[in-house]
């Protein structure tokens, strides 16, 4: 089994959308975390920052990574051919 | 295959719109019942029944002797299905019942759960679930065994996951046997075994193909029952029918009550304050009482208890109250015998009074402490728990196992997703829950008068003082916060009443905690009993051993297995968020390092692997026997941090384990790089098959 330009291509592509998207998990869970009590001083209705983030912004965010990551390589698959056969 | 996977995929979706239509209308016919006027004991029993039948009709309609309906339910499990199968799978008794109530205790800090056991799915989806898919084999410690080769990774992989899996399944049963026992009447101990027998008749027969078609039909109980409660005092208290928005100004309100009740100018400040002087004075008692045991020992203690009992006589001679005397008696009854039973009991007595004494956290604010370093302390180990959640859910074998059961890559990525949104439904809600309880504690129930408590305080402090304990300690006849003792369960199972709910509706918020507590349960058993029969028996022992005969050992070790833990269980050892905390953190030391290693990193090799996963392990494991006090070594905490949170030095370990191990030793062979070349594309040509039957 012999690796082409265009496999090594998408595994790299791969390893760039995760680096992303895992720093926006970072972000969204330890940098909002880290500053919490600065974040809760701005107060959108009714919710202080720092306690949204924790109880649910952070929460809507992974949802969307996961969202995103999904339809990305399913995409990627298709693009470079690597995608299985489906049986449907 | 008799049918397409699309085909199937509608059939289901019409069976479980039936499903859910029927149990709907199964609600509805309970409440006619109770407005006719069924006892509520009776409706408790119904439910209980009900809900257990329906799960062993799925289990037995789902028997199976093909090994890989088993093991992996065929691998034709939907996206969305498998989706809300792995949300059933993990959200527990803990997250059912004890989220919001943890939540509603600890305010912020209590977050680190709700973003730790959510975020965790990102490291599944990015690091994990489609390459572990495409590898497709029976059970997490098969790719150990086959990335690094051996019988040794394999070993090791099987015993941490029997390790945090047991761990983790004592804290399930411990929660069916504590809700079946509450909603039946029937003994802690039975109601283990009751419950059990539930777990078992969804997986026995049925293997994965019984517990993921089960747990699908628990997920539809347990997030009805979790959301209909929640709206409803939503709905009462702001008009507003969506909770997670509608609770912003309810938290405002909270917290602006917070200020006034701890403001000893005000009035409601000033009856707090006279009820905390009193916890105050009871706190310097039991520290007096400490202090004279310390000295005086044995002999303090005896002197102590002849003053009670004097006390009791010169009662008895001026002719006082039938009621006094009958608490002075009390008294010297309930007086400690040993000088070690003394100190244990005025410790409690201390620090449970002190913590009354002290004024109210505020609900918002991130990391309270006296000072800036205590708030820094607070902060590291709200940090690290986070860290640890994360990376255990992205290394527990129950879960990662539920994504070998998708038809292919790409349903496994999509099924993260809808992984993810079924468990987001239920945390994006709690701490909506436990903000819309607190208003309705701190606005509507203190400072109402002790004669007029409100109906669901009353019935909740009859049945279960953990619960709910409030008595009027200053004597002024109303009801201030620091009266109020309220257990952490008490917020998801009085919500129905505290929303004028009927009785049916709290019947249907038990039914939910107990398809949280069992499919979790489920999943828990299964993988251990997997482990044992799949890995130990059937690739180490007898690779020849017959299909029939691998199933009829799989099966005999789930009894097995259940019935040990149901065992352990039935002896109540520690606390359950501990050990829940406890399984995340070993399953993250051990797992995590090495199944990612395995798939990103090609050089990683057999010596990387034995050396990552038992360091991580045994770090993760040391620490806690170190500093939890359960194991009465109690050494002196490293950095602060918290035996729950162990997993911080454990990952970071079996990470350099990986590397050093792998380092000093030559790269893996080139069938084990062309495994690694496999796992990365969905689909390769000239590919190899890795893929089990």
């Amino acid at each position: 089994m012999q690796l082409t330009q265009k496999h090594v291509e998408y595994w790299h592509k791969n390893l760039v959308v995760t680096g992303i998207l895992l720093f926006i998990w970072f972000v969204v869970t330890f940098v909002a975390s880290f500053y919490a009590r600065e974040l809760n001083s701005i107060v959108i209705l009714g919710f202080p920052l720092g306690f949204y983030m924790g109880a649910q912004g952070s929460l809507v965010v992974y949802v969307l990574i996961i969202w995103y990551y999904a339809r990305y390589m399913n995409n990627l698959d298709l693009e470079y051919g690597v995608h299985e056969g489906e049986d449907d | 295959m008799a049918q397409t996977q699309s085909q199937f995929a509608t059939q289901l979706k019409k069976y479980y719109t039936f499903y859910t239509g029927g149990f709907v209308t199964f609600v509805i016919l309970v409440g006619i019942l109770e407005f006719a006027g069924v006892p509520n004991k009776i409706l408790g029993y119904l439910f209980l029944a009900a809900t257990i039948l329906l799960y062993a009709g799925i289990g037995f309609m789902s028997k199976t002797a093909d090994v890989s309906e088993y093991y992996v339910a065929g691998r034709r499990v939907p996206a969305l299905f498998n989706g809300m199968a792995t949300g059933a799978d993990w959200m527990s008794a803990a997250s059912f019942i004890g989220m919001a109530g943890t939540l509603y205790h600890t305010g912020y800090d209590g977050l680190a759960f709700i973003m730790g056991w959510t975020g965790g799915y990102c490291l599944v989806a990015l690091f994990l679930a489609p390459y572990l898919r495409k590898f497709g084999q029976f059970t997490i410690p098969d790719f150990l065994g086959a990335r690094y080769g051996g019988n040794i990774p394999r070993l090791i992989g099987v015993l941490a996951a029997i390790l945090c899996s047991f761990t983790y399944v004592i804290a399930q049963i411990y929660g069916v046997g504590l809700i079946t026992s509450r909603f039946t009447g029937l003994e802690f101990t039975m109601g283990v075994f009751v419950g059990l027998a539930g777990i078992l008749v969804c997986s026995f027969l049925g293997g994965m193909k019984a517990v993921t078609w089960t747990q699908v039909a628990q997920y539809i109980i347990l997030i009805v029952a979790y959301m209909i409660p929640v709206v409803w005092l939503s709905v009462k208290h702001t008009g507003n029918p969506i909770p997670q928005i509608a609770y912003g100004q309810q938290l405002q309100k909270v917290s602006e009550r917070e200020k006034v009740l701890n403001d000893k100018s005000s009035p409601d400040g000033a009856r707090e304050e006279s009820v905390r002087q009193i916890f105050r004075d009871r706190a310097a008692a039991a520290d007096a009482n400490l202090k004279g045991l310390e000295t005086g020992g044995a002999a303090f203690l005896a002197a102590e208890k002849e003053k009670l009992m004097a006390k009791v006589t010169e009662l008895r001679t001026t002719g006082a109250d039938a009621k006094a005397i009958e608490t002075a008696e009390k008294a010297v009854k309930e007086y400690p015998p040993t000088p070690a039973a003394a100190k244990k009991a005025w410790t409690a007595a201390k620090a449970g009074s002190t913590a009354k004494a002290a004024p109210i956290k505020p609900h918002a604010e991130p990391f309270p402490a006296k000072d800036d370093k205590a708030r820094d302390v607070a902060k590291r180990n709200f940090l690290a728990l986070i860290l640890c959640l994360m990376v255990g859910t992205a290394a527990l074998p129950h879960i990662l196992m539920r994504f070998y059961t998708t038809p292919s890559v790409r349903e496994a990525r999509v099924s993260v997703f809808w992984s993810l949104f079924f468990i987001f439904l239920l945390y994006f809600t709690a701490p909506a829950l436990a903000v819309l309880v607190k208003y309705e504690v701190y606005a509507n129930l203190v400072g109402t008068s002790f004669a007029q408590l409100p109906g669901w305080v009353a019935n909740w402090a009859a049945v279960d003082k953990t619960l709910m304990a409030i008595s009027d300690i200053n004597k002024d006849g109303l009801v201030q916060l620091a009266e109020i003792t309220i257990g952490g369960d008490l917020v998801v199972l009085a919500t129905p009443e505290i929303a004028g709910l009927p009785y049916v509706i709290s019947g249907l918020v038990a039914a939910g905690g107990l398809a949280a507590a069992l499919s979790t349960a489920d999943g828990l058993l299964l993988t251990i009993a997997n482990a044992l029969s799949h890995d130990v028996y059937y690739k180490i022992i007898d690779p020849n051993a017959p299909t029939t005969r691998r199933l009829v050992v799989s099966k005999a070790l789930l009894l097995v297995v259940a019935a040990l833990a149901a065992y352990v269980t039935s002896l109540k050892p520690g606390d359950i968020l501990f050990l829940v905390g406890a399984a995340f953190s070993l399953a993250a030391s051990a797992f995590f390092p090495a199944l990612v290693c395995g798939v990103f990193w090609k050089r990683a090799n057999k010596l990387g692997a034995i050396l990552g996963m038992s360091a991580g392990l045994f770090f993760c494991a040391y620490y806690m026997y170190l500093t939890y006090p359960f194991f009465g070594v109690n050494a002196k905490l490293w950095w602060d941090i918290n035996p729950i949170a162990a997993g911080i030095f454990g990952i970071p370990a079996g990470f350099i384990g990986i590397i050093v191990g792998t380092l000093i030793t030559p790269a893996p062979s080139k069938e084990v790089q062309e495994l690694v070349d496999h796992v990365r594309y969905p689909n390769l040509e000239g590919d190899i098959n890795t893929a089990g039957a």
